[in-house]
């Protein structure tokens, strides 16, 4: 097995289509236990910590561009970003233990395809863009559409994804991602679920996001419990229509880690908590707002 | 005041108390600093020129039998310097503990668990190791297997052994089954105190297979010469087990064999027996070079552990007044490929924090294809205690009596019988029960929403045989060789003791681990019997040395050896005509007065004290996703005497978290092809520091009137309550009371939706 570690997504690039056996990683965070259980070994690993743009963040007029391959840690001491997307960071906060967050990245997260990938619910959520380079330069897709199963992405072997676009969200606009594991922390979700909401002046919804984790192949987008709290006051029968509709989307498996009727149930509890975490944020924030 | 409770009011967590020097302070351990530096050396560490490292191959299936095994194309391969199979060992015996050990070491006719040991390959690398034992090829002819009690119990069962009778039965069955033997324990007429009782409960439990978890996987180094001997280095509790087990498994002459103990990365009861050290001696031979073996954590997952699950039906009687007069209690307990004894001891413990009139208590042990068990603190005590502490909980309930108030209504007192038999020493159970009642915890008002739970365990603790040396240096220093591994501070324990002894400051004795040259004879570390056992070998050693001091003293000083006391790490002279000669001034002038001062002891230690732990918790409980948070938890335990009082704590945390992990999350899962889906610690939920809140400590001194500082083994009690704990606390939190461990999120969710509907 060889290891390479490129300064420019033109040369990763090269050396990914030169060789059909090689895979990139972003962390490793993933990659190294797979092999350790038994995951045939690559001809050739390509590091992609080494490329100034998958490892920057950084605010571009009113968009964040996060690189691919930037660690969790960049994301969760970053104060400017935490603030216009807490649901989200705090997503990137949840994966591995402290020493794996300096590794582990966004990128990896989405392009390992686990059904369970606790970042991309709360990418989805927030419209997040994908920019992957190929062949024929770089093209643009949202992060929802990355993913086709588990384990499956719709990049071609050699495209890489260099990093995400996010717009800043509108006034009144946070999010929230929550998830169930058994322990507190050191585990994958059983159940995650990510919501984004915008309060109008009177304190209804305008807008609502609402996208779930580990129950189905891919992340679950639910319009139907989107539906149900746009024009509400987070009145307690919309939650409940939403958690309702967040159950129903699911389309889980029994496993080792958790039930088909386990999921489908918890998923309507996080939903529910998730919407009223992501109100609370904005009342907070417009409490201190209308207080300065 | 009686005098148990004036020595357990006198328990203070140590701090030289009861009239000790040393005995209860809590220095820094001798092998502390190497090992937050990380330069304590495991068996994993070492490396030796040569050296070939070994893979071992694992069936993938939970019941087969061996049709061939073609290892030439392994042998073919790079790097490969040997290969064993089964027929390379000594054939085993029909049946018995030793045809056990052997055919679990590496599978002969048939494979009875999937991971169970196949073959091996010794090779220059790991790679060339793994890719080799892969190649070899294994015909098998699958056969149909079991995976729980239920199944192995049935008539029409797939039997494992076709020799196995069940024991305990008349007339002896004419048929082979997977029950290994049955086991009775009577008193009374349960019949008529159930009749006479005001309150019958009646309740079924199951609990789960667990794994001990220890971080350190099995590791040895083993180098044969072409005498025929061998060194094996090997992480274990007992390295004369190792030694053994090893000469057993391959009948050679144990003289064959010396083992070198390594530092041992957690054990609790696991490294009680030996997988890897005559696998990798066989390649060693063969290859004529020094072979490791370091096991994978899916191979420990797989194939080694595990402490059983069981299924316990309890009937329970009790008076209006909280009395507990009558116990009926059916116990199956699980103990993998090869017989156990864990239904007995579950048999032995599950009453046995009360006093009754009446019981009955039956108990199978039960054979399936999982792994063999194998120990794990206080082995078979928790699935017990989960039982009849859960249904005592209920009692209290319906009496309306405190849960903590009706079991020392119904305690045992020394001299009352236990449940198998003998009559109890003195015990601490009573002062436990009372440390915990009147504990801050349990006087604190439970925070609204939560729930609170108590409960109480018991485990024999056991002596066994020990040996030490103790020397004292020409500068006035001591060195302790003991037969103990270090498992959990016993290096501590031993120097203060000595340190007790001697008179000399804890840091002037330096604690060796001696390997099997070295020092006597001592029995694998199990039923808490470091400090106590070992213990008493150096308190003896030490006295002999003391003896010989006088002796010094006196030929210096011409007088009569009556006439020289040890005072203080000094001889003194009783008629005051002599200055007093420190430790140091003799040794220092040993040569002039008979030569270098050494002792040693080798003992059957008698008398281990039985050990008593309650504890209480605060939980709350997350209805809507069924998320249990332990919120406080309180531990008190009889430890006797606290030699070291931090690692007596240690001890007590160490149990209660791995109790509360058996109790919330821990479980094999199997799929139906008998293949363990979660073999490693992301799937096989041990608990995480941020899990728990810090175990709060009550250290009980009920001294052992048989050990002379009063030690009693503390290390496996802890890990009994915990189990009842939990479920009582759920009950409290919830009014819903779960007998199915583990209460893992579905369950409780499932359980809390069955009781609303």
């Amino acid at each position: 097995m060889k290891y390479a570690a490129p300064t420019t997504i033109d040369e990763a690039r090269t050396l990914l289509a030169g060789d059909a056996e090689a895979i990139v990683f972003a962390g490793a965070t993933d990659v190294v236990p797979q092999m350790r259980a038994g995951r045939p070994e690559p001809s050739m690993v390509i590091d992609l910590k080494k490329i100034d743009r998958l490892m920057s963040v950084s605010l571009d007029g009113d968009t964040w561009q996060v690189g691919a391959a930037a660690p969790s840690s960049a994301l969760t001491s970053n104060a400017a970003f935490a603030a216009d997307f807490p649901g989200l960071t705090e997503a990137a906060g949840l994966i591995g233990s402290d020493q794996i967050q300096n590794r582990s990245s966004l990128g990896g997260n989405l392009c390992n395809a686990s059904p369970a990938a606790d970042s991309v619910p709360a990418l989805v959520v927030n419209d997040a863009v994908a920019v992957i380079a190929g062949a024929d330069g770089e093209r643009r897709v949202p992060v929802a559409d990355v993913v086709t199963g588990p384990g499956q992405t719709s990049l071609a072997h050699d495209e890489i994804v260099v990093c995400f676009e996010l717009a800043r969200p509108a006034g009144g606009t946070s999010d929230a991602y929550l998830r169930l594991i058994p322990r507190t922390e050191m585990d994958i979700a059983v159940v995650g679920a990510g919501v984004r909401i915008t309060l109008d002046d009177s304190g209804n919804v305008s807008a609502a996001s609402v996208a779930l984790g580990a129950v189905a192949p891919t992340v679950v987008r639910v319009p139907a419990a989107e539906a149900a709290l746009v024009g509400s006051s987070l009145d307690d029968a919309a939650l409940a229509t939403a958690a309702a509709a967040a159950s129903d989307a699911c389309n889980p498996i029994d496993d080792k880690r958790g039930t088909i009727n386990y999921r489908r149930q918890v998923a309507g509890v996080l939903t529910r908590r998730a919407a009223g975490i992501a109100a609370d944020r904005i009342r907070t924030r417009n409490g201190q707002n209308g207080a300065s | 005041m009686s005098t148990t409770e004036a020595a357990a009011s006198t328990g203070t967590n140590g701090n030289g108390a009861s009239g000790y020097r040393w005995v209860g302070t809590r220095p820094v351990r001798h092998d502390g600093l190497d090992k937050v530096a990380g330069k304590a050396r495991y068996a994993a560490d070492l490396n030796l020129p040569g050296m070939l490292y070994g893979h071992i191959l694992r069936s993938p299936h939970p019941h087969a039998r061996i049709v061939s095994i073609d290892t030439s194309a392994a042998e073919a391969m790079p790097g490969v310097k040997a290969v064993v199979t089964g027929a390379d060992f000594p054939e085993a015996p029909p049946k018995g503990a030793t045809r056990n050990l052997m055919c679990t070491v590496i599978a002969r006719d048939t494979v009875l668990y999937s991971g169970h040991a196949v073959a091996a390959v010794a090779a220059s690398t790991r790679r060339e190791a793994k890719a080799a034992a892969e190649a070899i090829e294994v015909t098998y002819e699958l056969l149909p297997h079991v995976l729980n009690i239920s199944d192995a119990m049935a008539d029409d069962a797939p039997v494992l052994h076709d020799n196995l009778f069940t024991r305990g039965v008349e007339p002896r069955p004419t048929e082979p089954s997977n029950i290994a033997a049955r086991t009775v324990y009577e008193r009374g007429d349960v019949e008529q105190g159930f009749a006479e009782a005001d309150i019958v409960i009646e309740r079924e439990f199951s609990t789960q297979a667990v794994h001990q978890g220890y971080i350190e996987p099995h590791a040895c180094v083993v180098d044969c010469d072409q005498e025929g001997k061998a060194v094996i280095w090997a992480s274990s509790q007992g390295h004369f087990m190792v030694r053994s087990s090893t000469a057993t498994v391959l009948g050679w002459d144990t003289s064959r064999i010396k083992v070198i103990p390594a530092e041992i990365g957690g054990g609790f009861g696991g490294k009680t027996t030996i997988y890897i050290e005559p696998v990798a001696a066989l390649l060693s031979t063969k290859a004529g070079r020094p072979v490791k073996i370091v096991m994978s954590r899916e191979d420990v997952f797989r194939a080694t552990g595990p402490a059983p699950g069981a299924i316990i039906k309890m009937k329970v009687g009790a008076r209006n007044d909280g009395t507990i007069t009558t116990a009926k209690a059916w116990l199956a307990y699980e103990n993998g490929a090869f017989q156990g004894i864990a239904a007995m001891l579950g048999c032995m413990c599950v009453v046995s924090a009360y006093t009754l009139d009446h019981l009955y208590v039956e108990g199978f042990d039960v054979v399936l294809n999982r792994p063999v068990n194998v120990a794990y603190r206080a082995p078979s005590a928790p699935a017990a205690a989960f039982a009849m502490d859960s249904v005592v909980d209920e009692i209290a309930e319906r009496v309306g009596m405190d849960p903590l108030d009706l079991r020392i209504q119904n305690c045992p007192s020394q001299g009352d019988p236990t449940p198998y038999g003998p009559k109890w020493p003195m015990i601490g159970l009573r002062e436990c029960l009372g440390a915990i009642r009147d504990s801050d915890h349990y006087q604190s008002e439970l925070p609204e929403g939560q729930g609170r739970g108590v409960a109480s365990g018991f485990w024999f603790n056991i002596g066994e045989a020990s040996s030490a040396t103790v020397n004292l240096n020409e500068n006035g220093t001591a060195t302790v060789i003991t037969g103990s591994p270090d498992i959990g501070g016993s290096r501590a324990s031993m120097a203060l003791m000595a340190a007790e002894e001697l008179g000399l400051d804890v840091h002037l004795i330096q604690p060796v681990v001696g390997d099997t040259e070295v020092v006597g004879f001592t029995d694998v570390t199990e039923g808490s019997r470091a400090t106590f056992a070992t213990g008493m070998a150096v308190v003896e050693a030490c006295r002999d040395l003391k003896e010989q001091l006088r002796k010094r003293a006196a030929k210096t000083w011409d007088c009569d050896v009556e006439e020289v006391e040890w005072v203080d790490g000094s001889a003194v002279h009783g008629p005051g005509e002599q200055e007093p000669l420190t430790l140091a001034a003799i040794t220092g002038n040993a040569k002039r007065t008979g030569g270098p001062l050494g002792a040693t002891a080798s003992l059957n230690a008698r008398g281990a004290g039985p050990a008593f732990s309650v504890q209480v918790a605060d939980v709350s409980v997350d209805q809507e996703t069924g998320r249990v948070t332990v919120e406080r938890y309180t531990t008190a335990q009889d430890a006797g005497t606290a030699i070291h009082p931090s690692y007596v704590e240690g001890q007590m945390q160490g149990g209660v978290v791995q109790g509360i992990g058996w109790a919330l999350n821990e479980e094999y899962i199997y799929s139906d092809d008998g293949n363990l889906e979660n073999p490693g610690f992301l799937d096989y939920r041990i608990p995480v520091a941020s899990d728990l809140p810090m175990i709060e400590t009550c250290i009980v001194e009920v001294p052992n009137p048989s050990h002379p500082y009063g030690v009693r083994g503390v290390g496996e009690v802890g890990i009994v309550p915990p189990l009842p704990v939990m479920a009582n606390a759920v009950a409290d939190a919830t009014g819903v009371r779960i007998t199915d461990l583990p209460l893992s999120p579905p369950r409780v969710l499932e359980a809390l939706t069955a009781a609303e509907s």
